[in-house]
Protein backbone atom coordinates (compact mmCIF):
# COMPACT_ATOMS: atom_id res chain seq x y z
CA UNK A 1 0.00 0.00 0.00
CA UNK A 2 1.23 3.45 -0.70
CA UNK A 3 2.14 5.66 1.77
CA UNK A 4 -1.21 8.18 1.76
CA UNK A 5 -3.06 4.54 1.64
CA UNK A 6 -1.39 3.86 5.21
CA UNK A 7 -1.62 7.58 6.38
CA UNK A 8 -5.80 7.42 6.19
CA UNK A 9 -5.49 4.21 8.09
CA UNK A 10 -3.42 5.63 10.69
CA UNK A 11 -5.57 8.43 11.41
CA UNK A 12 -8.59 6.10 11.49
CA UNK A 13 -6.68 3.51 14.31
CA UNK A 14 -5.81 6.71 15.91
CA UNK A 15 -9.17 7.89 16.51
CA UNK A 16 -10.29 4.02 17.55
CA UNK A 17 -7.69 4.31 20.28
CA UNK A 18 -9.42 7.06 21.70
CA UNK A 19 -12.88 6.25 21.87
CA UNK A 20 -12.09 2.58 22.58
CA UNK A 21 -9.92 4.04 25.72
CA UNK A 22 -12.74 6.79 26.15
CA UNK A 23 -15.44 4.50 26.17
CA UNK A 24 -14.46 2.49 29.05
CA UNK A 25 -12.59 5.01 30.56
CA UNK A 26 -9.58 2.89 30.89
CA UNK A 27 -6.44 2.12 28.84
CA UNK A 28 -3.19 3.40 27.81
CA UNK A 29 -3.43 5.85 25.12
CA UNK A 30 -0.15 7.40 25.00
CA UNK A 31 2.03 4.22 23.69
CA UNK A 32 -0.79 3.22 21.50
CA UNK A 33 -0.94 6.80 19.88
CA UNK A 34 3.41 6.48 19.17
CA UNK A 35 3.24 3.04 17.57
CA UNK A 36 0.26 3.44 15.22
CA UNK A 37 2.40 4.09 12.60
CA UNK A 38 4.70 1.24 12.77
CA UNK A 39 1.16 -1.15 13.52
CA UNK A 40 -0.26 0.01 10.45
CA UNK A 41 3.06 0.05 8.15
CA UNK A 42 3.18 -3.86 9.61
CA UNK A 43 -0.11 -5.12 9.06
CA UNK A 44 -0.55 -3.26 5.76
CA UNK A 45 1.99 -3.29 4.16
CA UNK A 46 5.21 -5.49 5.41
CA UNK A 47 3.12 -8.72 6.72
CA UNK A 48 1.96 -11.57 4.64
CA UNK A 49 -0.51 -13.43 6.93
CA UNK A 50 -3.77 -14.97 6.33
CA UNK A 51 -6.41 -13.62 8.98
CA UNK A 52 -8.54 -16.60 8.50
CA UNK A 53 -6.28 -17.44 11.88
CA UNK A 54 -4.15 -20.57 12.42
CA UNK A 55 -2.11 -19.83 15.69
CA UNK A 56 1.24 -21.93 14.32
CA UNK A 57 0.84 -19.34 11.71
CA UNK A 58 2.95 -21.46 9.07
CA UNK A 59 4.05 -19.83 6.09
CA UNK A 60 2.92 -16.34 7.43
CA UNK A 61 4.97 -13.46 9.23
CA UNK A 62 3.75 -13.69 12.84
CA UNK A 63 3.73 -10.72 15.15
CA UNK A 64 4.16 -10.34 18.97
CA UNK A 65 3.15 -7.35 20.90
CA UNK A 66 5.42 -7.52 24.49
CA UNK A 67 4.14 -4.06 25.66
CA UNK A 68 0.45 -5.66 26.14
CA UNK A 69 -0.67 -2.27 26.85
CA UNK A 70 -1.17 -0.49 24.15
CA UNK A 71 -3.60 -2.98 23.09
CA UNK A 72 -5.85 -0.55 21.99
CA UNK A 73 -3.14 -0.03 18.89
CA UNK A 74 -3.08 -3.50 18.62
CA UNK A 75 -6.84 -4.30 18.50
CA UNK A 76 -7.68 -1.50 16.21
CA UNK A 77 -4.91 -2.65 13.54
CA UNK A 78 -6.29 -6.57 14.23
CA UNK A 79 -10.05 -5.40 13.09
CA UNK A 80 -9.02 -3.05 10.89
CA UNK A 81 -6.82 -5.98 9.24
CA UNK A 82 -9.77 -8.13 9.07
CA UNK A 83 -9.46 -10.13 11.95
CA UNK A 84 -12.54 -10.00 13.63
CA UNK A 85 -15.55 -7.18 13.34
CA UNK A 86 -14.65 -3.87 14.12
CA UNK A 87 -17.95 -3.71 15.71
CA UNK A 88 -16.16 -5.62 18.48
CA UNK A 89 -14.01 -2.68 19.76
CA UNK A 90 -16.45 -1.27 21.63
CA UNK A 91 -16.45 -4.04 23.85
CA UNK A 92 -12.86 -3.22 25.05
CA UNK A 93 -12.34 -3.99 28.26
CA UNK A 94 -15.81 -4.51 29.54
CA UNK A 95 -16.97 -7.89 30.71
CA UNK A 96 -17.16 -10.81 28.76
CA UNK A 97 -15.29 -9.34 25.81
CA UNK A 98 -12.40 -10.94 23.94
CA UNK A 99 -10.79 -7.93 23.95
CA UNK A 100 -8.98 -7.83 27.47
CA UNK A 101 -7.19 -5.08 29.23
CA UNK A 102 -3.96 -7.07 28.01
CA UNK A 103 -3.98 -9.08 25.32
CA UNK A 104 -4.45 -12.57 25.48
CA UNK A 105 -4.98 -16.04 23.73
CA UNK A 106 -7.49 -16.91 26.48
CA UNK A 107 -10.33 -15.97 25.14
CA UNK A 108 -9.37 -16.81 21.64
CA UNK A 109 -8.98 -13.19 19.84
CA UNK A 110 -8.04 -13.91 16.29
CA UNK A 111 -4.66 -12.35 15.87
CA UNK A 112 -3.18 -13.14 19.01
CA UNK A 113 -0.56 -15.70 20.01
CA UNK A 114 0.51 -15.34 23.44
CA UNK A 115 -0.55 -13.25 26.49
CA UNK A 116 1.57 -10.33 27.39
CA UNK A 117 1.14 -7.53 29.92
CA UNK A 118 3.47 -8.31 32.41
CA UNK A 119 6.98 -6.95 30.73
CA UNK A 120 9.62 -8.28 29.52
CA UNK A 121 8.55 -11.80 27.81
CA UNK A 122 8.01 -10.74 24.74
CA UNK A 123 11.60 -11.24 23.02
CA UNK A 124 11.72 -14.66 24.53
CA UNK A 125 8.59 -16.07 22.96
CA UNK A 126 9.55 -13.93 19.66
CA UNK A 127 12.60 -16.11 19.76
CA UNK A 128 11.10 -19.08 20.18
CA UNK A 129 8.71 -18.71 17.50
CA UNK A 130 11.49 -17.77 15.44
CA UNK A 131 13.42 -21.10 16.01
CA UNK A 132 10.11 -22.94 15.13
CA UNK A 133 10.46 -21.12 11.77
CA UNK A 134 13.70 -22.36 11.30
CA UNK A 135 13.13 -25.68 12.58
CA UNK A 136 10.43 -26.17 9.81
CA UNK A 137 12.22 -24.63 6.97
CA UNK A 138 9.65 -22.25 7.12
CA UNK A 139 11.48 -18.80 5.60
CA UNK A 140 8.86 -15.93 6.50
CA UNK A 141 9.53 -13.55 9.95
CA UNK A 142 8.65 -13.31 13.37
CA UNK A 143 8.41 -8.89 14.23
CA UNK A 144 7.61 -7.63 17.49
CA UNK A 145 7.22 -5.09 19.27
CA UNK A 146 8.53 -3.63 22.97
CA UNK A 147 8.83 -0.51 25.22
CA UNK A 148 11.62 1.42 26.23
CA UNK A 149 10.90 1.33 29.48
CA UNK A 150 10.31 -2.51 28.82
CA UNK A 151 13.92 -3.21 28.61
CA UNK A 152 14.64 -2.27 32.50
CA UNK A 153 12.97 -6.33 32.74
CA UNK A 154 16.15 -8.49 32.87
CA UNK A 155 14.58 -11.53 30.81
CA UNK A 156 15.39 -9.01 27.84
CA UNK A 157 18.54 -8.98 28.16
CA UNK A 158 18.55 -12.78 28.30
CA UNK A 159 16.53 -13.06 25.51
CA UNK A 160 18.36 -10.61 23.24
CA UNK A 161 21.76 -12.69 24.17
CA UNK A 162 20.02 -15.66 23.01
CA UNK A 163 18.73 -14.53 19.77
CA UNK A 164 22.32 -13.40 18.87
CA UNK A 165 23.75 -16.72 19.96
CA UNK A 166 21.11 -18.77 18.47
CA UNK A 167 21.53 -15.97 14.81
CA UNK A 168 18.59 -16.01 15.17
CA UNK A 169 18.38 -13.92 12.27
CA UNK A 170 14.68 -14.08 10.95
CA UNK A 171 13.34 -11.74 13.77
CA UNK A 172 13.17 -8.29 13.85
CA UNK A 173 12.62 -6.86 17.03
CA UNK A 174 11.17 -3.18 17.74
CA UNK A 175 11.72 -0.73 20.23
CA UNK A 176 9.09 1.64 20.64
CA UNK A 177 11.90 4.95 22.20
CA UNK A 178 9.34 7.13 23.18
CA UNK A 179 11.71 7.93 26.21
CA UNK A 180 8.79 7.91 28.45
CA UNK A 181 7.52 5.59 31.47
CA UNK A 182 4.84 5.62 34.27
CA UNK A 183 6.91 7.44 36.74
CA UNK A 184 8.13 9.91 34.28
CA UNK A 185 10.67 10.31 31.72
CA UNK A 186 13.04 7.00 30.96
CA UNK A 187 16.52 8.75 31.41
CA UNK A 188 15.26 9.91 35.22
CA UNK A 189 13.65 6.63 36.39
CA UNK A 190 16.23 4.23 35.10
CA UNK A 191 18.43 5.36 32.10
CA UNK A 192 18.92 2.89 29.47
CA UNK A 193 22.12 4.43 27.97
CA UNK A 194 22.66 3.73 24.52
CA UNK A 195 20.53 1.43 22.87
CA UNK A 196 22.53 1.23 19.83
CA UNK A 197 25.54 0.22 21.64
CA UNK A 198 24.07 -2.16 23.64
CA UNK A 199 22.31 -4.27 20.98
CA UNK A 200 25.53 -3.73 19.30
CA UNK A 201 27.48 -4.91 21.83
CA UNK A 202 25.29 -8.13 21.99
CA UNK A 203 25.56 -9.19 18.37
CA UNK A 204 22.45 -8.01 16.93
CA UNK A 205 21.98 -5.62 13.32
CA UNK A 206 20.59 -2.60 14.74
CA UNK A 207 18.76 0.24 12.65
CA UNK A 208 17.26 3.62 13.98
CA UNK A 209 14.01 5.47 12.48
CA UNK A 210 11.28 8.30 13.02
CA UNK A 211 8.53 5.88 13.99
CA UNK A 212 5.81 8.66 13.36
CA UNK A 213 6.58 9.30 10.01
CA UNK A 214 4.65 7.07 7.79
CA UNK A 215 7.66 7.15 4.92
CA UNK A 216 10.62 6.20 7.45
CA UNK A 217 8.41 3.84 8.80
CA UNK A 218 8.18 2.11 5.79
CA UNK A 219 11.63 2.26 4.20
CA UNK A 220 12.85 1.15 7.79
CA UNK A 221 10.89 -1.91 8.07
CA UNK A 222 12.17 -2.89 4.42
CA UNK A 223 15.68 -1.86 5.57
CA UNK A 224 15.24 -4.25 8.61
CA UNK A 225 13.89 -7.14 6.35
CA UNK A 226 16.35 -6.84 4.04
CA UNK A 227 19.21 -7.25 6.75
CA UNK A 228 17.41 -9.91 8.13
CA UNK A 229 18.48 -13.75 6.68
CA UNK A 230 22.64 -12.63 7.66
CA UNK A 231 23.42 -13.99 10.84
CA UNK A 232 22.08 -11.87 13.34
CA UNK A 233 18.93 -10.74 14.78
CA UNK A 234 17.78 -7.62 13.70
CA UNK A 235 16.59 -4.32 16.00
CA UNK A 236 14.69 -1.09 15.30
CA UNK A 237 15.17 1.11 17.36
CA UNK A 238 12.17 3.40 16.79
CA UNK A 239 12.30 7.17 17.85
CA UNK A 240 8.54 8.02 18.83
CA UNK A 241 6.46 10.77 20.45
CA UNK A 242 4.02 9.16 22.88
CA UNK A 243 0.31 10.20 22.29
CA UNK A 244 1.17 11.59 18.84
CA UNK A 245 -1.77 12.80 16.94
CA UNK A 246 -3.24 14.22 19.48
CA UNK A 247 -1.98 17.06 20.82
CA UNK A 248 -2.62 17.63 24.41
CA UNK A 249 -1.41 13.45 24.64
CA UNK A 250 2.01 14.01 23.17
CA UNK A 251 5.12 13.90 24.37
CA UNK A 252 4.17 13.17 28.30
CA UNK A 253 4.22 10.11 30.24
CA UNK A 254 0.97 11.60 31.98
CA UNK A 255 -1.15 9.56 29.20
CA UNK A 256 0.42 6.76 29.56
CA UNK A 257 -2.49 4.94 31.05
CA UNK A 258 -5.41 7.08 31.87
CA UNK A 259 -8.40 8.00 29.75
CA UNK A 260 -9.76 11.40 28.33
CA UNK A 261 -12.97 12.65 29.41
CA UNK A 262 -15.86 13.57 27.22
CA UNK A 263 -14.60 17.38 26.27
CA UNK A 264 -10.96 15.48 25.68
CA UNK A 265 -12.67 12.98 23.39
CA UNK A 266 -13.83 15.80 21.36
CA UNK A 267 -11.21 18.18 20.96
CA UNK A 268 -9.04 14.93 19.81
CA UNK A 269 -11.56 13.99 17.59
CA UNK A 270 -11.42 17.11 15.80
CA UNK A 271 -7.87 16.56 15.30
CA UNK A 272 -8.34 12.91 13.63
CA UNK A 273 -10.82 12.60 10.72
CA UNK A 274 -12.51 9.71 10.61
CA UNK A 275 -11.45 8.08 7.32
CA UNK A 276 -12.86 4.38 7.09
CA UNK A 277 -15.50 5.09 8.86
CA UNK A 278 -16.17 4.88 13.31
CA UNK A 279 -16.81 1.38 14.52
CA UNK B 1 0.03 -58.09 46.26
CA UNK B 2 2.07 -56.31 49.03
CA UNK B 3 4.70 -59.11 49.44
CA UNK B 4 5.30 -58.35 45.51
CA UNK B 5 5.87 -55.56 44.86
CA UNK B 6 9.76 -55.22 45.26
CA UNK B 7 12.80 -53.86 43.96
CA UNK B 8 13.97 -53.97 40.80
CA UNK B 9 17.35 -52.06 41.07
CA UNK B 10 17.70 -48.70 42.28
CA UNK B 11 18.07 -45.65 40.10
CA UNK B 12 17.95 -42.56 40.04
CA UNK B 13 14.56 -40.71 38.72
CA UNK B 14 16.35 -38.02 36.45
CA UNK B 15 18.14 -41.18 34.67
CA UNK B 16 14.08 -42.41 33.60
CA UNK B 17 13.65 -38.77 32.21
CA UNK B 18 16.59 -38.75 30.20
CA UNK B 19 15.46 -42.64 28.29
CA UNK B 20 12.17 -40.98 28.39
CA UNK B 21 12.82 -37.99 26.52
CA UNK B 22 15.26 -39.55 24.07
CA UNK B 23 12.37 -42.27 23.20
CA UNK B 24 9.71 -39.21 22.76
CA UNK B 25 12.22 -37.88 20.78
CA UNK B 26 12.06 -40.99 18.37
CA UNK B 27 8.33 -41.32 18.37
CA UNK B 28 8.18 -37.12 17.71
CA UNK B 29 10.09 -35.50 15.60
CA UNK B 30 8.37 -32.09 17.12
CA UNK B 31 9.76 -32.93 20.30
CA UNK B 32 13.04 -30.43 21.51
CA UNK B 33 14.39 -30.26 24.78
CA UNK B 34 15.56 -26.90 25.96
CA UNK B 35 17.66 -26.60 29.18
CA UNK B 36 19.96 -23.78 31.06
CA UNK B 37 23.00 -25.16 31.52
CA UNK B 38 22.42 -28.32 32.88
CA UNK B 39 21.94 -31.02 30.24
CA UNK B 40 24.02 -33.07 32.01
CA UNK B 41 22.48 -33.13 35.50
CA UNK B 42 19.07 -34.03 33.33
CA UNK B 43 20.28 -36.42 31.58
CA UNK B 44 19.60 -35.04 28.23
CA UNK B 45 22.97 -36.71 26.47
CA UNK B 46 21.22 -39.66 24.58
CA UNK B 47 18.66 -36.70 23.38
CA UNK B 48 21.38 -34.60 22.33
CA UNK B 49 23.13 -37.40 20.41
CA UNK B 50 20.60 -38.26 18.71
CA UNK B 51 18.99 -34.76 17.95
CA UNK B 52 21.65 -32.24 17.73
CA UNK B 53 19.79 -29.72 15.76
CA UNK B 54 16.34 -30.55 18.50
CA UNK B 55 18.53 -29.34 21.33
CA UNK B 56 18.57 -26.01 22.78
CA UNK B 57 20.93 -24.74 25.08
CA UNK B 58 19.82 -21.53 26.56
CA UNK B 59 22.14 -21.17 28.91
CA UNK B 60 21.84 -20.03 32.77
CA UNK B 61 18.66 -17.77 31.88
CA UNK B 62 15.27 -19.63 32.80
CA UNK B 63 12.85 -17.07 32.67
CA UNK B 64 14.23 -16.49 28.52
CA UNK B 65 14.33 -20.04 28.62
CA UNK B 66 10.16 -20.16 29.39
CA UNK B 67 9.52 -17.73 26.83
CA UNK B 68 11.38 -19.70 24.41
CA UNK B 69 9.83 -22.34 24.79
CA UNK B 70 6.14 -21.06 24.69
CA UNK B 71 7.60 -19.47 21.38
CA UNK B 72 8.07 -22.75 19.68
CA UNK B 73 4.83 -24.21 20.79
CA UNK B 74 3.24 -21.65 18.28
CA UNK B 75 5.35 -23.37 15.41
CA UNK B 76 3.75 -26.71 16.94
CA UNK B 77 6.88 -27.74 18.53
CA UNK B 78 6.94 -29.89 22.03
CA UNK B 79 9.40 -28.32 24.17
CA UNK B 80 10.57 -29.75 27.52
CA UNK B 81 12.36 -27.38 29.09
CA UNK B 82 15.09 -28.87 31.76
CA UNK B 83 16.62 -26.97 35.16
CA UNK B 84 16.87 -27.59 38.38
CA UNK B 85 12.72 -28.06 40.36
CA UNK B 86 13.72 -24.74 42.11
CA UNK B 87 15.07 -22.62 38.84
CA UNK B 88 11.92 -24.88 37.06
CA UNK B 89 9.39 -22.66 39.30
CA UNK B 90 9.94 -19.94 41.91
CA UNK B 91 12.58 -18.45 40.18
CA UNK B 92 10.22 -18.54 36.55
CA UNK B 93 6.76 -18.32 37.88
CA UNK B 94 5.43 -15.19 36.30
CA UNK B 95 7.35 -16.47 33.35
CA UNK B 96 5.06 -19.45 33.19
CA UNK B 97 1.49 -17.82 34.94
CA UNK B 98 1.71 -15.28 31.58
CA UNK B 99 3.66 -16.87 28.96
CA UNK B 100 2.31 -20.78 29.03
CA UNK B 101 -0.26 -21.22 31.71
CA UNK B 102 -2.73 -18.20 30.72
CA UNK B 103 -1.55 -18.49 26.89
CA UNK B 104 -2.27 -22.42 27.21
CA UNK B 105 1.49 -23.61 25.62
CA UNK B 106 2.25 -26.96 25.19
CA UNK B 107 5.35 -26.63 27.35
CA UNK B 108 6.52 -29.59 29.61
CA UNK B 109 8.34 -27.87 32.17
CA UNK B 110 10.83 -30.58 33.54
CA UNK B 111 12.09 -30.19 36.92
CA UNK B 112 14.95 -32.44 38.14
CA UNK B 113 16.69 -32.36 42.28
CA UNK B 114 12.81 -31.82 43.50
CA UNK B 115 12.95 -31.61 47.26
CA UNK B 116 15.32 -32.30 50.27
CA UNK B 117 16.67 -35.37 48.55
CA UNK B 118 18.41 -33.24 46.63
CA UNK B 119 20.97 -33.17 49.42
CA UNK B 120 23.93 -31.57 50.37
CA UNK B 121 23.42 -28.40 48.12
CA UNK B 122 20.98 -27.14 50.77
CA UNK B 123 17.99 -24.83 51.03
CA UNK B 124 18.37 -22.58 48.05
CA UNK B 125 18.40 -25.45 46.20
CA UNK B 126 15.84 -27.38 47.93
CA UNK B 127 12.49 -26.21 46.51
CA UNK B 128 9.74 -27.92 48.69
CA UNK B 129 7.13 -25.62 47.23
CA UNK B 130 7.05 -26.19 44.06
CA UNK B 131 4.22 -28.83 43.53
CA UNK B 132 2.08 -26.10 45.03
CA UNK B 133 2.89 -22.90 43.37
CA UNK B 134 2.24 -24.88 39.88
CA UNK B 135 -0.82 -27.15 41.16
CA UNK B 136 -2.24 -23.73 41.99
CA UNK B 137 -1.93 -21.83 38.14
CA UNK B 138 -5.17 -22.70 36.05
CA UNK B 139 -4.99 -25.61 33.27
CA UNK B 140 -0.94 -26.56 34.51
CA UNK B 141 -0.99 -30.43 34.94
CA UNK B 142 0.90 -31.65 37.59
CA UNK B 143 3.26 -34.88 37.32
CA UNK B 144 5.24 -36.16 40.18
CA UNK B 145 6.22 -40.16 39.27
CA UNK B 146 7.68 -42.09 41.69
CA UNK B 147 10.59 -44.03 40.31
CA UNK B 148 12.78 -44.33 37.35
CA UNK B 149 10.32 -46.33 35.31
CA UNK B 150 7.49 -44.54 35.87
CA UNK B 151 9.18 -41.32 35.42
CA UNK B 152 10.56 -42.83 31.86
CA UNK B 153 6.49 -43.54 30.95
CA UNK B 154 5.48 -40.59 32.04
CA UNK B 155 8.50 -38.78 30.10
CA UNK B 156 6.56 -40.67 27.21
CA UNK B 157 3.25 -40.05 27.70
CA UNK B 158 3.50 -35.77 28.05
CA UNK B 159 4.74 -35.63 24.51
CA UNK B 160 1.26 -37.20 23.66
CA UNK B 161 -1.14 -34.80 25.85
CA UNK B 162 -1.93 -31.26 24.20
CA UNK B 163 -0.99 -28.55 27.44
CA UNK B 164 1.23 -27.67 29.70
CA UNK B 165 2.93 -29.89 32.56
CA UNK B 166 4.84 -29.60 34.96
CA UNK B 167 6.81 -33.25 35.33
CA UNK B 168 8.58 -33.08 39.05
CA UNK B 169 11.44 -35.97 39.73
CA UNK B 170 14.75 -35.87 41.75
CA UNK B 171 18.40 -36.49 41.91
CA UNK B 172 19.38 -39.25 44.42
CA UNK B 173 19.28 -43.12 43.05
CA UNK B 174 15.96 -45.02 44.80
CA UNK B 175 14.14 -47.73 44.71
CA UNK B 176 12.64 -48.56 40.94
CA UNK B 177 10.36 -50.99 41.62
CA UNK B 178 7.06 -50.29 38.94
CA UNK B 179 6.62 -51.96 35.95
CA UNK B 180 9.59 -51.10 32.70
CA UNK B 181 6.44 -51.80 30.37
CA UNK B 182 3.72 -49.85 32.11
CA UNK B 183 1.37 -47.43 30.43
CA UNK B 184 1.75 -44.18 31.77
CA UNK B 185 -1.79 -42.96 32.27
CA UNK B 186 -2.14 -39.28 33.37
CA UNK B 187 -4.71 -38.87 35.83
CA UNK B 188 -5.24 -42.38 37.04
CA UNK B 189 -4.14 -43.04 40.33
CA UNK B 190 -2.38 -45.85 40.61
CA UNK B 191 -3.60 -48.77 43.55
CA UNK B 192 -0.26 -50.59 44.71
CA UNK B 193 -2.05 -52.88 47.17
CA UNK B 194 -5.54 -53.03 48.72
CA UNK B 195 -6.51 -52.65 52.17
CA UNK B 196 -8.74 -51.81 54.65
CA UNK B 197 -7.61 -50.00 57.95
CA UNK B 198 -5.73 -47.23 56.61
CA UNK B 199 -5.41 -45.46 53.26
CA UNK B 200 -1.94 -44.02 52.55
CA UNK B 201 -1.02 -41.88 49.58
CA UNK B 202 2.05 -41.05 48.53
CA UNK B 203 3.87 -39.69 45.54
CA UNK B 204 7.29 -39.26 43.99
CA UNK B 205 10.44 -40.52 46.41
CA UNK B 206 7.66 -41.48 49.17
CA UNK B 207 5.74 -43.89 47.74
CA UNK B 208 8.53 -46.55 47.98
CA UNK B 209 8.84 -45.78 51.78
CA UNK B 210 5.05 -46.35 51.65
CA UNK B 211 5.26 -49.40 50.72
CA UNK B 212 7.73 -50.30 52.70
CA UNK B 213 5.74 -48.53 55.48
CA UNK B 214 2.53 -50.64 54.99
CA UNK B 215 4.69 -54.29 55.35
CA UNK B 216 5.69 -52.97 58.53
CA UNK B 217 1.81 -52.22 59.07
CA UNK B 218 0.95 -55.59 57.82
CA UNK B 219 3.22 -57.17 60.71
CA UNK B 220 1.15 -55.08 62.82
CA UNK B 221 -2.09 -56.47 61.57
CA UNK B 222 -3.02 -52.92 60.00
CA UNK B 223 -4.39 -53.06 56.09
CA UNK B 224 -3.26 -50.00 54.49
CA UNK B 225 -5.14 -49.24 51.19
CA UNK B 226 -1.86 -48.15 49.08
CA UNK B 227 -2.02 -45.87 46.40
CA UNK B 228 0.54 -43.72 44.64
CA UNK B 229 -1.18 -40.37 43.36
CA UNK B 230 1.72 -39.50 40.62
CA UNK B 231 -0.66 -37.26 38.98
CA UNK B 232 -1.37 -34.34 41.72
CA UNK B 233 -3.43 -32.28 38.98
CA UNK B 234 -6.09 -33.41 37.42
CA UNK B 235 -6.28 -35.17 40.53
CA UNK B 236 -8.18 -38.69 40.89
CA UNK B 237 -10.48 -37.75 42.88
CA UNK B 238 -12.83 -40.85 42.33
CA UNK B 239 -10.05 -43.07 43.95
CA UNK B 240 -9.47 -41.00 46.74
CA UNK B 241 -12.74 -41.07 47.38
CA UNK B 242 -13.31 -44.50 47.32
CA UNK B 243 -10.42 -45.24 49.54
CA UNK B 244 -10.92 -43.29 52.11
CA UNK B 245 -14.68 -43.91 52.41
CA UNK B 246 -13.28 -47.74 52.91
CA UNK B 247 -11.27 -47.07 55.53
CA UNK B 248 -11.95 -44.32 57.15
CA UNK B 249 -8.78 -42.42 57.87
CA UNK B 250 -5.97 -41.32 55.65
CA UNK B 251 -1.72 -40.60 55.54
CA UNK B 252 -0.51 -38.35 52.89
CA UNK B 253 3.10 -38.83 52.31
CA UNK B 254 5.26 -35.82 50.07
CA UNK B 255 8.75 -34.79 49.83
CA UNK B 256 6.81 -31.24 49.56
CA UNK B 257 5.80 -28.46 52.03
CA UNK B 258 2.14 -29.67 54.03
CA UNK B 259 0.95 -26.40 52.78
CA UNK B 260 -0.25 -26.64 49.26
CA UNK B 261 1.30 -29.96 48.47
CA UNK B 262 -0.68 -33.68 47.91
CA UNK B 263 -1.67 -33.60 51.66
CA UNK B 264 -4.07 -30.63 50.88
CA UNK B 265 -5.04 -31.86 47.75
CA UNK B 266 -6.62 -34.79 49.41
CA UNK B 267 -8.05 -32.98 51.92
CA UNK B 268 -9.72 -30.73 49.89
CA UNK B 269 -11.66 -33.67 48.14
CA UNK B 270 -12.14 -35.29 52.07
CA UNK B 271 -13.66 -32.35 53.48
CA UNK B 272 -16.21 -32.42 50.47
CA UNK B 273 -16.97 -36.06 50.07
CA UNK B 274 -15.75 -38.28 53.22
CA UNK B 275 -13.93 -35.99 56.10
CA UNK B 276 -11.97 -38.52 57.93
CA UNK B 277 -8.78 -38.10 60.19
CA UNK B 278 -5.70 -37.30 58.45
CA UNK B 279 -2.01 -37.30 59.29
CA UNK B 280 0.53 -35.21 57.04
CA UNK B 281 3.61 -36.62 56.24
CA UNK B 282 5.73 -33.68 54.89
CA UNK B 283 7.84 -31.08 55.45
CA UNK B 284 6.20 -28.65 58.02
CA UNK B 285 6.61 -25.14 57.23
CA UNK B 286 10.73 -24.34 57.04
CA UNK B 287 13.48 -24.84 54.46
CA UNK B 288 15.65 -27.56 54.59
CA UNK B 289 19.19 -27.91 54.62
CA UNK B 290 22.47 -29.87 53.98
CA UNK B 291 23.35 -33.19 54.79
CA UNK B 292 23.12 -36.36 52.84
CA UNK B 293 19.16 -37.43 51.61
CA UNK B 294 18.86 -39.98 54.02
CA UNK B 295 19.58 -38.07 56.86
CA UNK B 296 17.70 -34.62 55.81
CA UNK B 297 14.46 -37.63 55.41
CA UNK B 298 15.14 -38.16 58.84
CA UNK B 299 15.47 -34.52 59.93
CA UNK B 300 12.58 -33.39 58.49
CA UNK B 301 10.11 -36.54 59.19
CA UNK B 302 9.72 -38.07 55.47
CA UNK B 303 10.73 -41.83 56.62
CA UNK B 304 8.64 -45.29 56.95
CA UNK B 305 8.91 -45.03 60.47
CA UNK B 306 6.94 -41.81 60.03
CA UNK B 307 4.97 -43.41 57.86
CA UNK B 308 4.08 -46.41 59.80
CA UNK B 309 3.38 -43.75 63.44
CA UNK B 310 1.27 -41.51 61.16
CA UNK B 311 -1.04 -44.42 60.05
CA UNK B 312 -0.83 -46.00 63.45
CA UNK B 313 -2.37 -42.25 64.55
CA UNK B 314 -4.80 -42.21 62.13
CA UNK B 315 -6.71 -45.24 62.93
CA UNK B 316 -6.59 -44.61 67.11
CA UNK B 317 -8.51 -40.86 66.00
CA UNK B 318 -10.70 -43.03 63.49
CA UNK B 319 -11.60 -45.47 66.68
CA UNK B 320 -11.91 -42.25 68.53
CA UNK B 321 -8.76 -43.09 70.78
Amino acid sequence: MDVKGLKEIAAQVRRDIVRMVHGVQSGHPGGSLGCTDYMVALYFDIMKYDTNFKMDGKGEDIFFLSNGHISPVFYSVLARAGYFPISELATFRKLNSRLQGHPTTHEHLPGVRIASGSLGQGLSVASGAALAKKLNNDDRTVYSLHGDGELQEGQNWEAIMFAAHHKIDNLIATIDVNGQQIDGPTNKVMGLGSLEEKFKAFGWHVLSIDGNDMEDVVKGLNAAKAASGKGKPVCILMHTIMGKGVKFMEGTHEWHGIAPNDKQLEEAMTLLPSTLGDY
Amino acid sequence: MLQDITILNEKETRGGFGEGIAEAGRRNPNVVALTADLAGSLKLNDFIKEFPERFIQCGIAEANMIGVAAGLTIGGKIPYTTTFANFSTSRVYDQIRQSVAYSNKNVKICASHAGLTLGEDGATHQVLEDIGMMKMLPGMTVIVPCDFNQTKAATIAIAEYEGPVYLRFGRPKWPNFTAEDQQFEIGKAQVLTEGTDVSIIACGHMVWLAVEAAKELAEKGISADLINIHTIKPLDEAAIIKSLTKTGCVVTAEEHQANGGLGDSVANVASQHCPVPHEYVAVMDTFGESGKPTDLLKKYGLTKEHIVEAAEKAVARKKGK
